[in-house]
């Protein structure tokens, strides 16, 4: 165990904080509490402006742009983004899930193809995994593909498709083969979401916004070259990208979570609660305290679970517990500022009362989802009781 | 940055493992729990052979000179198999603040019997008000004597000397002295025995300033945290292998969901406490500026973690986990009296809540 930085990885840390320096906008904060959908072209120029540094992917391979950094460099990286109040990069989908998964399971003329231009944020991905009929029970999917004539010939629904209104491309997993058991007969293709025959139409959330798509597929046209891994095999590649997900998206989000309980503790000490500030309130002082130590653990769960995944290659079932802890974590940290705020809590982006523009109603709302989405926490728990502790497969 | 163990670390750990289930298997645990004291010679003098008596001491006093994290690591598996008596009241909680406050002469006095096996100890640091906050200590030395009460000393039956925080300095006064009276208390923890001790005017050998006590006592927590950990990932593993056997409407139990995400919970649990110890451990190692912040979030955590791990453990065991003859109960009377001892965790919230949320403090961190 050394958690000291090594050299390589002090160097890496200066290089890129002298990079954030010279280069981070100024004006982020006009931005932030904007809807995506304005806020997205803004976001697309920073990712640029990354990719043009060689920063938009720091853990790929150099060949593919990337700098080959460890993860340890990875998590430094996302430190340093927020240390420097940086933005968020636009194709978070591409960078953080389906970019390592074409890297894993593409072809070369895949790689070629694809991967710059995720980088570059010059396409925009989206990802076609649920449907009404397959949340939790991904597995049994509908949406089909019929190979004919070089193309596959997809029919179906996809739901909870983030990203599908900007996105450019979809890594969409298709029934390939109704005949077997349903994990097996699955594939994964990339769909161009230009061709004819895919229809977009918004999912309205309870915050509001449109975050989510749900995508129609009509006999829409894929060529047999962007079968990505092999085909029937699907479950694997899907299961790769699930797993990118549930290990180390959290990376992702820690500098987000530290932003925002450094900022309630802020509040904490202009915000008065019975009489004096609320960071002198018994109960409220403990329970920011709470929030401090468990962000703090997500941090130290997540280096742990690099540390192990650099030693066996790839993310494994435990990285459920990350997506387990952060995602109740976020839950109780915006209850937290819920009551921290009372009734101010309550008041949405525009009105000229609202704190912080808003950001604490959007996060309350917004966290209900984080126990949903990417796999909901009972799913996380029986992949923890099957495929961590070998219990009996329960579903 | 490496958060893994080193192959060293790997190897210590793996021993450890081996020797405690070897050298104090449960059926051992038992025996020693009804006896007096807890405390077992032929067993002393084994974990002095192996040098875990000296484990974090410098060889110049007969230690082996390892860091904190290795003797977390060792504490961890003395957690899993329970190890009664008083290894920890000793070499962790005694032996360190020996090794924080003394001066060469005393190191070579007290802590050269401590390593060899020959000598046992403990520290006194509560008191009638069972506070853990250093500031509530109200027994004082006069002319180098102490008098009044200290309550909760772990061990002090079986200690050769007392090492007491007083107001004014910590002193060690042998446990055999005139004016010293001990008498034990009936804690929940029927391994690790409690007892309260009267000093009327007990001669007393001053070791060092109170407030410089603290490092100690930090490494004392977060050792104990570890052991914490070590009976979390016990009382998992005895749940899980229970509802992978005993069957209900058929089947396995654990595979029912209900039963299935209490074990899931566990696991989250045990490991997120572990992440926790081992950072503390680190930090304290390095002598990190968040290290005492790092020690308050892996004893909250861990507080609360192995009382949850234990309420689900016996959940899940149905009747047969409220029975006398299964070992969880064991497991969870340690975790009660872990929970409490060096601050539960509402303690160091507060704590915490000094060092992080305070403004005073956070602006004195960045100056």
């Amino acid at each position: 165990m050394d958690l000291n930085l090594t050299p390589d990885e002090v160097a890496f840390r200066d290089e890129f904080r002298a990079w954030l320096k010279k280069n981070v906008p100024k004006d982020w904060n006009e931005w932030r509490g904007k809807p995506l959908e304005e806020s997205f072209p803004y976001l697309r120029a920073w990712q640029r402006k990354l990719y043009e540094g060689g920063w938009a992917a720091v853990s790929w391979p150099k060949e593919y742009g990337g700098r080959s950094a460890t993860l340890m460099q990875l998590a430094i990286f996302w430190e340093e983004m927020a240390g420097a109040e940086a933005p968020p990069m636009a194709n978070n989908l591409g960078l953080g899930l389906i970019g390592p998964t074409i890297i894993a399971y593409g072809t070369d003329a895949q790689k070629k193809r694809f991967i710059p231009k995720i980088l570059s944020a010059e396409e925009i991905w989206c990802q076609g995994f649920s449907e009404p009929n397959a949340g939790s029970d991904l597995a049994a999917l509908q949406t089909e593909a019929r190979l004919v004539d070089g193309h596959y010939v997809v029919n179906g629904q996809k739901v909870w498709t983030s990203y599908g209104w900007v996105g450019d491309w979809c890594e969409l997993v298709v029934r390939t083969d109704p005949a077997v058991a349903k994990h097996k007969g699955l594939t994964v293709l990339l769909v161009d979401m230009k061709s004819p025959g895919v229809e977009v139409r918004p999912l309205r959330q309870m915050t509001g916004e449109s975050e989510f798509n749900e995508i129609f597929f009509r006999d829409v046209r894929v060529p047999e070259r962007n079968v990505l891994g092999k085909v029937n095999d699907g479950w694997n590649v899907a299961i790769s990208t699930l797993m990118h997900e549930r290990g180390a998206y959290g990376a992702r989000l820690l500098p987000i979570f530290k932003r925002n309980v450094n900022r309630l503790i802020e509040l904490s000490r202009t915000i008065q609660r019975n009489g004096r500030p609320a960071a002198e309130d018994p109960i409220l002082r403990q329970k920011l305290a709470q929030c401090c130590a468990e962000v703090e653990i997500m941090r130290l769960n997540q280096l742990r679970a690099f540390s192990r995944i650099t030693a066996t290659g790839a993310p494994g079932p435990e990285g459920s517990i990350q997506k387990l802890f952060w995602s109740e974590l976020n839950q109780r940290l915006q209850q937290l500022a819920q009551e921290m705020l009372g009734s101010y809590g309550q008041l949405l982006s525009g009105d000229s009362h609202a704190v912080d523009e808003g950001i604490w109603s959007y996060g309350y709302l917004r966290s209900r989802g984080n126990t949903i989405e990417a796999g909901t926490s009972e799913v996380q728990r029986n992949i923890i009781g099957h495929f961590v502790l070998g219990l009996p497969r329960s579903y | 940055m490496q958060f893994g163990l080193n192959e060293s670390q790997e190897f210590l750990r793996g021993s450890a493992r081996k020797f405690f289930a070897g050298e104090c298997p449960i059926a051992e645990v038992r025996r020693l729990m009804e006896t007096d004291t807890g405390f077992d010679a032929k067993l002393w003098v084994k974990l002095a052979e192996q040098g875990y008596t000296g484990i974090i001491f410098p060889e110049e006093f007969g230690g082996v000179g390892f860091g904190v994290v290795e003797l977390i690591l060792l504490m961890e598996e003395a957690g899993r198999a329970l190890v009664p008596g008083p290894f920890f009241s000793t070499v962790v909680l005694a032996g360190s603040v020996l090794d924080s406050l003394a001066s060469r002469d005393q190191k070579k006095k007290y802590l050269g019997p401590i390593c060899r096996g020959e000598a046992r100890s403990t520290v006194a640091f509560l008191e009638v008000g069972g506070s853990w906050d250093p500031n509530d200590v109200r027994l004082t030395a006069v002319n180098g004597k102490l008098r009044g009460e200290k309550r909760f000393v772990s061990d002090a039956a079986a200690a050769h000397w007392i090492i007491v925080v007083a107001q004014n300095g910590v002193f060690l006064v042998d446990a055999k002295a005139p004016g010293i009276r001990i008498q034990p208390m009936l804690g929940m923890d029927l391994t690790r025995k409690l007892y309260s001790v009267q000093f009327d005017d007990a001669p007393a050998e001053k070791l060092g300033e109170t407030a410089n006590s603290s490092r100690a006592l930090d490494i004392a927590t977060t050792a104990l945290a570890a052991e914490m950990v070590g009976g979390m990932q016990r009382t998992l593993d005895i749940t899980v292998e229970y509802a992978k056997t005993r069957k209900q409407f058929g089947k396995p139990i654990g595979i029912f969901q209900a039963v299935q995400h209490q074990c899931a919970d566990m696991y989250l649990e045990t490991e997120s406490s572990r992440s926790a110890v081992y950072y503390a451990a680190w930090a304290l190692q390095q002598h990190a500026p968040d290290a005492a912040a790092a020690v308050s979030i892996a004893k909250l955590y861990t507080s609360d973690a192995s009382r949850t791990v234990g309420n689900r453990g016996i959940q899940v065991h149905g009747g047969m986990g409220f029975t006398w003859e299964n070992d969880l109960h064991l497991y969870y009377r340690r975790a009660k009296a872990s929970e409490t001892a060096f601050g539960d965790a509402t303690f160091h919230r507060e704590r915490l809540a000094r060092l992080a949320i305070d403004a005073e403090a956070v602006s004195a961190q960045k100056a």
